[in-house]
Parts: C-alpha cells; sequence; structure tokens
C-alpha cells in the first residue's frame, strides 16, 4: 500500500515530463495532474508496473471547471471564455489495495484527451458518457458516440455550465 | 350493473342493453401492456404481486402491446423514451386507455425543473385517461386509479360512437 | 453455395425481462449470439444536473430516485460523503439505525433480484413469494419513515425521524420469520433442477475479465473475489460486526457462472440477517439530530465515497467549490459497470440464454441512465 505522493515520486521519476504536479492539502484528496495527451501511457505504466499494479479503474468523471470569464448574452444566458474542462480518474489496486486520483485538464477549444478503454475496458462507457455530457474528444476511442442522449441530439452539451437546452426536440416542447 | 348479483336458474333470460355487456365485459378484463419505465413499476410489479393482487381485476399484464387494453405509463417519460411510448400506444388495438401512474408521467415531477431529457408529461405525446398522482403512488392509490378508469369505462357508448 | 448473413434482432426497450428500458442489439448468427451492444438511456433523468442546481440537502430525494430498489442505500451513500466533506461525526445510534436501514434494503433489493430472475427464466411462483416477504421490510419502512419505496430518510449528519418504539420488536419478528423463508426459496427456486440447468455454466464471467470491467459487488464476489467495501474499505460501523462474504465456488457448473452470482445474494441475505441481529442486539439509546448542520455548506474540495450497495460499489465523487450547492456530483454507479460487460458475457451462447444473463447480474437501469 502506497500513498499518493510515493506514487507521484514513482511516476514524476518514470515520466518526469508528463506528469505535472501533485496538489496535496486540500480536502480530501490528493490529484495528480497528468498531460492530457499522455494519460494512456501513464495508465499503462500504473495498470502493469509491479509496484503499482492498479487493475480497477473506479470511475472516470468529466467536469465542466467553470473557471473562465462568464460573459452574459443579451438574451440573459451567459457563456464562459476561455473555460477548461477536467477528467478526473479514480483508480485503485484490488490486490495492493491503494488508490489514486489522477486529473487531466484541458483548454474547451481543444478538448482532446487519450483514451484509456485499452488498459481498463470499463473506460469505454465512461469516457462515451464524458463526451456525451461534457463534450471531451477521447483520442483513439474505439466507438466514440453519445451514450445517454438520443444519438442525434445536437444541441451541445447538457453538463457544461452553459448549456442551453432547446426549445423543442423531434417535435415534442422539451421544456 | 347489476348483472350477476341475482341467482339464476336454468334457462333464466337476462336482459340488458349491448352497452353495459360491453362495457362490463371489458372493465373485467383490462389486460395491461407488460411495461415498466422507472421507479413506479416497481410499485406496480408490486401491485401485481401478491400483496395487493392486481390480477382480481382482471388487470394481467401482456407482453405485447397487441394484445392489451390499457397501458400504464409508470415512470419518467425521458424524451429518447417518448417516441418508443408513442410507437407502443400505437401499436395498441382500439379501445385502448392510459393510465397516467406518478408525478414524473403527469407533469415531470420532480425533474420539472431542470430535467433537460425528461418530456414534462406523457400528455404531451399520448391521450391520458386517468392521472395518479404521488412520487410514487402506493398501490392503493394505483388500484384507486384503476377503479376511476373502470369506472369511466362503464360510462362509454360504444355502439353510439361507431354509427 | 449457402450464403450466411447475420441477424440483427432488437430487444427491448419494452421487454418483459430487460429490467426496464433497456434496448439490446443482438448480433446473431442462426440462433449463436455474437455480439450484444447494450443502448442505454432510455431513463436519463439528469441527476447530475439538477444536483448542481440544488442544495445538498435537497440532493438526497434525487439519490433515491436513481437506484429505486436500494433508495436506503443511496442516501446513506451521498451522505457518507458530504459528511466526510464536512468533518461531520454522527451520533452512534444514527450509525446503528443507517446500518439496520441499510442492510434491510439489501434484503428487499436482493429478494426482487431473486424474484425477478426466476420470472426471467420462467418460474413464476418464487416472484410472489419473494414481493411477500418484502412487504414485509416496506412496512417496517414505512412505519420509520412514511414511505415505501422513496425515503428520504438519512439526511446529512443524522436522521429525518427516530426509529418507532416498536421498530426493534418487529424487526426482530421479522427475521424470525424470513430466515424459514429463505430455505423455502432454496427449495422453491434454488436448486430447482430446471433452473439448474438454465443458469450453472452459462455467462461465465472470469475473475480477470470482471475486474478489467470494473465489476463490484455480488457479480465480482461470484467470480470469486473476496472483494466487499464493508470489510476492504471500512465506513460506518461495519467493522463491529461479525459477518462472512460470500463468494462463487463454481457450487453446479464454473466459477462466475449465472447461478453463482444468484446464489451469492441468496447467502448474502443471510449475512445482512446476521449483521441485523446483532445490530438490533447492541443499539445504544441517544439523539438522532444533534449532528445535522444548520447550513450544509462543505469546503473547497473534493471527495470520492464509496458504498457497497446491494449491486456493488456506489460511489459519489463530489466537487465542492464552498457553496451551497455542489459544483459537480458524479456517481458511479455499480449497474452501469455491471451491465458493459454484457458483451463479454454473452458471445457465444443462445439467444434464450441473454435473458438469463441479464437477469443475473442483476440490473436497475434508473441507476444505470441516472
Amino acid at each position: 500500500m502506497k500513498s499518493a505522493q510515493d506514487i507521484f515520486e514513482i511516476l514524476k521519476e518514470k515520466f518526469p515530463e508528463e506528469v505535472i504536479s501533485i496538489t496535496t492539502g486540500k480536502p480530501k484528496e490528493d490529484i495528480i495532474d497528468i498531460h492530457p495527451l499522455s494519460i494512456n501511457k501513464i495508465s499503462f505504466f500504473l495498470r502493469d508496473s509491479e509496484v503499482l499494479l492498479f487493475d480497477n479503474l473506479i470511475l472516470l468523471s468529466g467536469v465542466d471547471n467553470a473557471d473562465g470569464k462568464k460573459k452574459t448574452l443579451p438574451d440573459g444566458s451567459f457563456e464562459y471564455e476561455n473555460n477548461t474542462l477536467s477528467v478526473f480518474y479514480h483508480v485503485e489496486s484490488t490486490s495492493l489495495k491503494h488508490k489514486i486520483t489522477l486529473r487531466v485538464t484541458v483548454p474547451v477549444d481543444k478538448p482532446e484527451v487519450e483514451s484509456v478503454s485499452e488498459i481498463w475496458m470499463c473506460a469505454d462507457w465512461h469516457e462515451r458518457e464524458a463526451f456525451d455530457m461534457i463534450g471531451i474528444n477521447f483520442l483513439n476511442h474505439p466507438n466514440l458516440i453519445r451514450i445517454l442522449m438520443p444519438y442525434d441530439w445536437e444541441y451541445g452539451y447538457p453538463l457544461r455550465k452553459d448549456y442551453k437546452n432547446p426549445e423543442f426536440y423531434a417535435g415534442m416542447k422539451v421544456s | 350493473m347489476g348483472l350477476l348479483d341475482t341467482e339464476f336458474t336454468q334457462d333464466s333470460i337476462v336482459l340488458t342493453n349491448v352497452d353495459d355487456l360491453l362495457n362490463w365485459a371489458r372493465l373485467s378484463s383490462l389486460w395491461q401492456v407488460g411495461f415498466g419505465l422507472a421507479c413506479c413499476a416497481i410499485e406496480m410489479m408490486a401491485t401485481s404481486a401478491s400483496h395487493y393482487d392486481f390480477d382480481r381485476f382482471g388487470v394481467i399484464p401482456r407482453p405485447s402491446p397487441r394484445q392489451s387494453d390499457v397501458i400504464i405509463i409508470s415512470g419518467t417519460v425521458t424524451l429518447k423514451m417518448a417516441l418508443r411510448v408513442k410507437r407502443l400506444y400505437e401499436q395498441m388495438p382500439d379501445p385502448k386507455y392510459v393510465i397516467s401512474m406518478g408525478s414524473c408521467s403527469n407533469c415531470g415531477g420532480p425533474y420539472w425543473e431542470h430535467g433537460y431529457h425528461v418530456l414534462k408529461g406523457v400528455d404531451r405525446v399520448i391521450p391520458v385517461d386517468v392521472y395518479v398522482p404521488g412520487c410514487p403512488p402506493r398501490p392503493e392509490a394505483l388500484l384507486e386509479g384503476l377503479l376511476k378508469l373502470q369506472e369511466k369505462i362503464k360510462k362509454e357508448s360504444m355502439v353510439k360512437k361507431t354509427v | 453455395m449457402l450464403k450466411t448473413e447475420q441477424m440483427v434482432l432488437n430487444m427491448g426497450p419494452q421487454h418483459p425481462s430487460t429490467h426496464g428500458v433497456l434496448r439490446l442489439e443482438l448480433e446473431l448468427d442462426g440462433e449463436v449470439i455474437n455480439s450484444v451492444t447494450p443502448h442505454i438511456g432510455y431513463l436519463h433523468r439528469c441527476f447530475e444536473k439538477h444536483c448542481e442546481a440544488m442544495t445538498y440537502p435537497q440532493i438526497i430525494p434525487y439519490v433515491d430516485r436513481m437506484d429505486y430498489l436500494a433508495a436506503m442505500y443511496n442516501e446513506f451513500g451521498f451522505a457518507l460523503a458530504v459528511e466526510r466533506l464536512m468533518d461531520i461525526k454522527v451520533p452512534e445510534r444514527v450509525e446503528y439505525i443507517r446500518v439496520i436501514m441499510g442492510e434491510l434494503q439489501r434484503i428487499a433489493s436482493h429478494l426482487v433480484a431473486v424474484g425477478t430472475y426466476g420470472l426471467d427464466i420462467g418460474a413464476f411462483t418464487p416472484f410472489l413469494y419473494c414481493f411477500r416477504d418484502r412487504e414485509k421490510i416496506l412496512t417496517l419502512f414505512e412505519m420509520t419513515c412514511g414511505a415505501r419505496l422513496l425515503y428520504n430518510y438519512i439526511w446529512i449528519g443524522g436522521l429525518s425521524h427516530d426509529i418507532h418504539p416498536d421498530f426493534i420488536r418487529y424487526t426482530k419478528e421479522f427475521i424470525d420469520y424470513f430466515k424459514p423463508n429463505l430455505k423455502e426459496l432454496n427449495d422453491l427456486l434454488t436448486y430447482n433442477k430446471i433452473f439448474i440447468d438454465r443458469t450453472a455454466n452459462v455467462g461465465i464471467l472470469p475473475l480477470e475479465t470482471a475486474i478489467n470491467y470494473g465489476v463490484t459487488g455480488p457479480n465480482l464476489r461470484a467470480s470469486g473475489l473476496r472483494w466487499d467495501l464493508r470489510l476492504d474499505d471500512p465506513y460506518s460501523i461495519y467493522d463491529k460486526f461479525e459477518f462472512d462474504i460470500p463468494v462463487g465456488q463454481g457450487w453446479h457448473g464454473t466459477i462466475g457462472d449465472c447461478w453463482d452470482r444468484y446464489y451469492i445474494r441468496i447467502l448474502e441475505m443471510e449475512e445482512s440477517l446476521k449483521i441485523l441481529e446483532q445490530a438490533i442486539a447492541q443499539i445504544p439509546e441517544g439523539d438522532i439530530s444533534s449532528a445535522i448542520p444548520k447550513r450544509v455548506k462543505p469546503p473547497e474540495g473534493q471527495i470520492y465515497t464509496r458504498v457497497e450497495n446491494p449491486r456493488g460499489e456506489l460511489g459519489y465523487f463530489i466537487i465542492s467549490k464552498g457553496q451551497l450547492q455542489p459544483h459537480r456530483v458524479k456517481v458511479r454507479a455499480p449497474s452501469f459497470v455491471s451491465l458493459s460487460v454484457l458483451n463479454e458475457l454473452c458471445k457465444g451462447h443462445l439467444v434464450a440464454d441473454v435473458v438469463a444473463i441479464l437477469g443475473s447480474i442483476d440490473i436497475v437501469l434508473g441507476e444505470i441512465d441516472r
């Protein structure tokens, strides 16, 4: 069983460029920040390294950080400028019983993150959900289509903070 | 109705009109589409299971809409599902009835305000005969809704409608 | 030359044994399944969007509606997550009541799982027996908080009401009543020859696949890993009780087949009864509302908290920005993950087995779609 700090040091030694930093002290979890285009390499290492053995991806969640400049539009709605999106990975080892949270952050204009669905199979659906809800584009994902919303939904990504609901969908009044 | 509350002896004759007879026959064997949507479907299952026993009102779940008389919309209708619900309803043979069970299918319920993917009331896609309020309605409430539907059927006149 | 082609068969969203509004697209070679594609989202009720617009105590009713067969446990998990975020220590009596409610809920949920599984396979009677027993549990819940299915009972820092003065007595009566009924259920369904033939050696989930797909709960334990968050990542007061964790042993076939997954649930009900007995004997007196905060406003930060829901690992990932509403709540739904493994389970089996396999992983669509 290793602490987040130990795991960070192992990763930093192996991938000095790609592992950016560790955030500690804030309640309640320590987060290791990773470069979005190397998350798959690091995930392979996390799973296959004998001292880490992270065999289980518990949760993959997309988050709209809403840290950009809020701009109010004439019709009363608002949108964010220079916003960022994040993806959180909670991984754990069922044999060594340690867990860790990884985070990648991407700008909203170019939300590209490498897919980890090859490494942990359950990431396939989690990534589709993050794409569906937040609009994160997972590169090299085998089948990146909407999962919860209708396949022909073209009104944006509902969990973005500046999402606006359409008035009608397929002839039905929505709101 | 008063059809079967007296004792019949051999060669008796019952006088009634066609409406009453047909209505009585129809309201006593309302077959429902075996179709559950959300939380309310669990209460619907509980209603048809041993404790509340839907069968005694002649309600039997049928797996196919083409053999059913009544559809119980038991739960939240989402936009993705609404088109399917409509199609199911259209597949049912006439005369057909709809019971909207629970707040969600009545009006959107707790998902009224922020539910970007929830249809705010199933009556936006299909006509509803009886609304059963509650989140979820108790099985007794669903039974009451069914009795209300039976009352409604009792007053119908199918003969005049078709002429 | 014979011309062969694959047939695509659509199953659902209206289908008696998809346990809700799930649509499966089966690609068939004759009667043999080549692949299964689940299409979900027919019950997507925007839970996560609601969380961002509601205050923390307001979210609890929505949490109920996610996994509507285990509403108590969903509340338990959510309350636990917010309490950890705010460093609230709840009174011991509250912990005991939560565990009692949670375990009762587990039995109720497994009863539905077992009953409807029999229904899927073609045995109608066990369904009626299971629902008869489940009604007794629902009566206990109703006595406590007035609701049968969705409770809003476990609040952040406490409970909405204390238990009824007669609750302990009635729960004891229920335990005594229910124990012989489990044997009855075994006689009716579990050891039925037809049932075993339909489920043993069907839908085998190897342990490595299960872990790689993130399958948890009874499905993972049936594949042979002793992994239960009540002991492996202890929360609340589960470390005070003695109970076993049943693990699949391939009783009638291979480890991790449908029969194992089914039987694990029966065994877990027995274990839950053990916990209930101990909890009822030890429950202390005390105030249940002393730790309920006046205003729920957690500090900035994020937390992932998980509990062992009847279906597996239920996790809440909450990001707080120090406001009354959470910035983001993401739910790790056990059924969502279990369903994604369906394709692996069904490959090479016959069409008729899809229903048996789907029933054995015990999904709740409300939680998959949220």
